[in-house]
This record gives structure tokens, sequence and C-alpha cells, in this order.
């Protein structure tokens, strides 16, 4: 993939390094440094419990790690809450669907302007003078996300009743609305069968060669992480073991130890 | 017992009145439902609180715009500290653990307000509570027809609010799902602060309201158990549903209460038909009148 024409991966958006998270005795992260370039592909994978969600949580700010700094755009970050951060750009889905269960697709989707509409939030709730005209604009964009993703038929329906794939494609739907700079992807296709993990992985590469957009995922299918990825870095025991393309990765004995075991 | 149509109309308009300012405590419960998804058990403590610290300030002689200013000032300080002792530290905590958060909060409300301002009652007269006039056989109360006014207006006032700016959206995003809510840039923390201040003052002119007509005593903090069957029967997450499930309960109280009188000679039917209602209607459509669909997959 990274060859392809067309496709020139660039300078480092975001920056994590020496990060360190612990709850309590618990370390989930230790001393992880790890890049993410512009315009590519990153994976993170590892065993369960490898400290791959923790990661995206600091990156996203629902954790803020103990030790080491997140550079994005050039700028170290100071502990900010994950509504700012998403102010920044930074856009993400969840393991577990994080959907609002009660609202339609189109309202789900809608939400996910939420970050672009400008001013401060009371600023939002007071003035309604040009209310109307900016939720045509708004919807002008959702509409197009909603094309791209194919789910025009369920744009009414409250997700709530949707089947779990098609849940994980709005909720990417409502992350690509924010049109982020980097897009973290927990588990995308996580529970799908092999024709919705195609879909999936066809919607991530679209995403990545028509918007631009940066994209760091989890996924524990290793066909599909070997497919897509651009670079994979992988953890094991909050540490991180190795970071290059697919093949380096796959020959490494490191990884190959941490999924299968070691005879001692 | 001789029927008299008369006596049934005064009382359908009687109970209207009183189901709007029914309407006004339930206003509170689905202002913060809508916000949180929880159900905010000290909303009938905060009615209190609110309409003690008014009553006491003017006791002590204070003006009435100012007294007015101070109490709604003590309530926005109680929604920051919700927010911050309470809410904060429960973010993306099951509904449950919200709500009992909430109860243990009825008591500290509870308790901190009888400590500053004691537990006697004291009564609240805002213009001649007696003055009435007549239209035909009919009577009506002047202090309860402003009462339905501001009730009327503070209500209209709300559902534009929520409904012609985009906070609406927001909310029902907050009260589904906090984690997503704060993905997508939504300000958890800021949200809470307004809908738990917009709750309070809605807390503030209901303890106004009903003070005038009870006198405000601790007894006022059980009026959120009549505005349950409103919740029910409107609908948790919906503002006209607080209006209509008002009106409703009031009016049907009292029809029943002289149905019940003229055909079986009992009384008291008054005190439990709306929980009967409310029954009625958790059996046959849960989510109210006007609530958001309860959605189910099997």
């Amino acid at each position: 993939m990274a060859d392809e024409a067309g496709k020139h991966i660039g300078e480092v958006l975001l920056s994590a390094s020496n990060i360190s998270l612990s709850f309590g005795a618990v370390h989930a992260l230790t001393d992880v440094s790890a890049d993410i370039r512009e315009h590519e592909i990153l994976a993170i994978i590892g065993p369960n419990g490898a400290g791959k969600t923790s990661l995206l949580n600091c990156i996203n700010g629902v954790y803020h790690p103990q030790k080491g700094t997140i550079t994005f755009e050039g700028e170290p970050r100071a502990d900010l809450a994950p509504s700012e951060i998403a102010r920044q750009g930074i856009a993400r889905t969840f393991q577990n669907v994080a959907l609002f269960k009660g609202m339609t697709t189109l309202d789900n989707i809608m939400t996910g302007r939420n970050t672009r509409l400008g001013g401060n939030f009371l600023k939002q709730a007071l003035y309604w003078g040009s209310y109307q005209r900016d939720e045509l604009e708004h919807r002008v964009l959702v509409e197009k996300i909603i094309d791209f993703l194919e789910i025009q038929a369920i744009r009414k329906v409250p997700v709530g009743r949707l089947p779990y794939g098609m849940q994980k494609r709005v909720e990417l739907g409502r992350a690509l609305a924010a049109e982020p700079r980097l897009l973290l992807l927990d588990e995308p296709m996580a529970g799908m069968n092999v024709e919705e993990k195609e879909d999936m992985s066809r919607f991530v590469l679209d995403v990545n060669d028509e918007f631009g957009t940066t994209i760091a995922l989890i996924e524990h299918d290793m066909g599909v992480v070997m497919d897509i990825s651009d670079r994979v870095i992988v953890l094991d025991y909050g540490r991180k073991i190795a970071d290059g393309t697919p093949d380096e990765v796959r020959a490494n004995q490191a990884v190959i130890d941490a999924y299968l075991g070691v005879s001692h | 017992m001789e029927f008299d149509p008369f006596l049934y109309i005064q009382a359908l308009f009687d109970g209207l009145l009183a189901g709007i300012m029914y309407s006004l405590v339930a206003l509170g419960f689905v202002l913060i439902f809508k916000a949180s998804g929880v159900f905010n058990f000290a909303q009938g403590t905060m009615v209190l609180m609110a309409a003690l610290t008014f009553v006491s300030l003017l006791e002590m002689g204070w003006n009435i715009l100012l007294a007015g200013a101070v109490t709604i000032a003590a309530l926005v300080l109680l929604a920051l500290a919700i927010e911050r002792v309470v809410l904060r530290p429960l973010v993306n905590q099951a509904p449950i653990i919200l709500f009992m958060a909430t109860i243990g909060l009825n008591f500290v409300i509870e308790g901190g307000t009888q400590m500053v301002w004691g537990s006697d009652p004291h009564s609240l007269e805002l213009g001649d509570p007696y003055a009435s006039f007549e239209i035909g056989p009919l009577f009506f109360n002047n202090n309860e027809l402003y009462a339905a006014v501001v009730a009327a207006l503070l209500v209209a006032g709300l559902a534009i609010f929520f409904q012609k700016t985009r906070i609406g959206r927001a909310l029902r995003a907050v009260a589904d799902d906090h984690q997503a809510a704060l993905s997508v840039g939504i300000p958890l923390q800021t949200i809470w602060v307004v809908v738990w201040t917009v709750a309070g003052i809605v807390a503030f002119v209901a303890g106004v309201v009903w003070g005038g007509r009870l006198g405000v005593q601790f007894s006022l903090a059980l009026l959120a158990l009549k505005a349950l069957p409103v919740l029910i029967l409107g609908g948790f997450t919906s503002i006209p549903g607080a209006i209509v499930g008002g009106l409703i309960v009031g009016a049907s109280e009292k029809i029943a209460e002289l149905l019940a009188f003229d055909l079986f000679g009992v009384g008291g039917v008054e005190n439990f038909f709306p929980y009967l209602l409310a029954m009625v209607f958790l059996m046959f459509r849960p989510e109210g009148l006007f609530g958001d669909k309860i959605i189910e997959r099997v």
C-alpha cells in the first residue's frame, strides 16, 4: 500500500513520547513512544490487555498519562478534556459502539458536526438567528457522508434498532462528520462477518484515500491489518515491542513470541 | 345526591389550574432527565431550598428583587457545586449510580437548608390570597391564575429554547452516552451546569407558586411525588409532555373525586387516582404520551 502511486506519507502529525500510564499498581502503558504521520494508516496491535485502547484513550484525552508528552501538530499538548481535543480535530470511534441509541442515524452523524460550529457552547445555545441556515449547511456535508457510507436507507432509523455492523458504520460516519485531522478507530471490525469486514476495510481505505485523513486503528484481524495499514506498531504488556511495515512486523521474533508465547 | 354539572365544570377548571402547577414541578425533572438520563431525586428538595431561601430573605426585610436575585445566585452556586462534586466524578457511570447520588444529594440539600434557615414553616404572601372573580357560576382565584400564566410563560420559553437552538440535540446526546458526547466535542460539564441551573430556576418558580398556596415548609419537598404520575403520563423526556401530563393529572383527579362521591359516596379518591392512571399508562404506553420511543432489540 505504502508505495502506491499518489499516496505520500507526510510529516509527523501526532507524537507520543515516553508516555506511561498506570492505574494503581497496574501499568497500562510503560514508556511508549509512537509517531503518527500525516495521511498514513497506522495499525496498533497486540494481545488482549496490551494497552492498545489505553494508548488511544491518552491520545483523545480520556486518560492523561502520568509521564511523557503528546505533541499534536508540532505543539506539546497540555492535559485537555476529550471535548477540547475533539475540537482540535481528533475524532474517534469506540470498541463497544458508543452511539446515541435513541437518535436517528442522521441526528447521530449531525452531532459529529458539533466541533465545527464555532463560538462557544453558550453562544450557540443563546443565538439562534442563523440556526436554520447553519443547519442546512451542515446537512449538506452530512448527507455526503451518508452517501459515502452507503447508509441512505437507514437515515431516519433510530440507531438502537440497527444491526451491529451498521451501528459501527454510523459511528464511523459521526467521526467523519467532524472532518478530523486524525481519526482513531478502536476495533472498527470487531464482531463483524467477512462481508461486513470487507465493506469496512474499503471505507477505511477510501476515507484515507479521498479525504487524506490520517487514521490510527486498533484491530485484531491480522488479515485486515496486514492488508490496509501502512505501518504497524505492536504493544505487549504496555510496552511497544515493534514498529514497522506490515512485512517487517510479521517477521519480528518479539511479535511472534508475544502472540504465540515463548517456551521457557 | 343531586347531579350538578357546574360543579364538574368548576372542578375541571380548578384541576387544570392545579395541573399547570404540577407541570412546573415536573418540568424540573424533565430538564435534568433530558440532559443526563437521570431521575433527579433531589428536585423536590431544590423546590424547598429555593422557596425557603427566598422567603427567609424577604422576612429579613430584603427587597423582593434582591431576594430573588440572591436566591438565583444560590441556585447557580448549587449547580456548580453539584457538577464539580457529584456529576464530574461519575461521568460514564450507569444511570442507577447517578440516581443513587441524587438521593444523597437530596439529604445534603435538605440538611443544609435546615441548617441555614431552620425548620419553621413560613407563609409567603404575594398579593391577596383570597382575591377572586366570577364568570357566571364559576369562581376563579386570582393568584392561581397568575401562577398558571407564569407557568405557561416559563414552559413556552423553555420549549423555544430547546427546539429552536442546537442545544436540544446536544442534550439528547449527553443523556444517551457521556463518553460519546465528549468524543464529538460536546462540553459535558458546561451543559450540566447550565441545565442544573435552569432546573434550579424552575424549582424556584415552582417553590414560590406552591409556597404561596401551601406555605413554605418542609412538606413542599413532597411535591416531587405529585410530579411522578405527571412524568409517567407525559414522558420523562418531553417538555410539552410535562404540561399535558400535568393538565391531565390535575383535571382527572378532581373529576374522579367528584364522580366517586356522586356515584358511591366515597371520598379521598383524589389522592391515589393519579397513581392509578400512571400505572395504567406504564402497562400500555411506558414511554408516556410524548416521550422518546423505547427501543429494544431482541
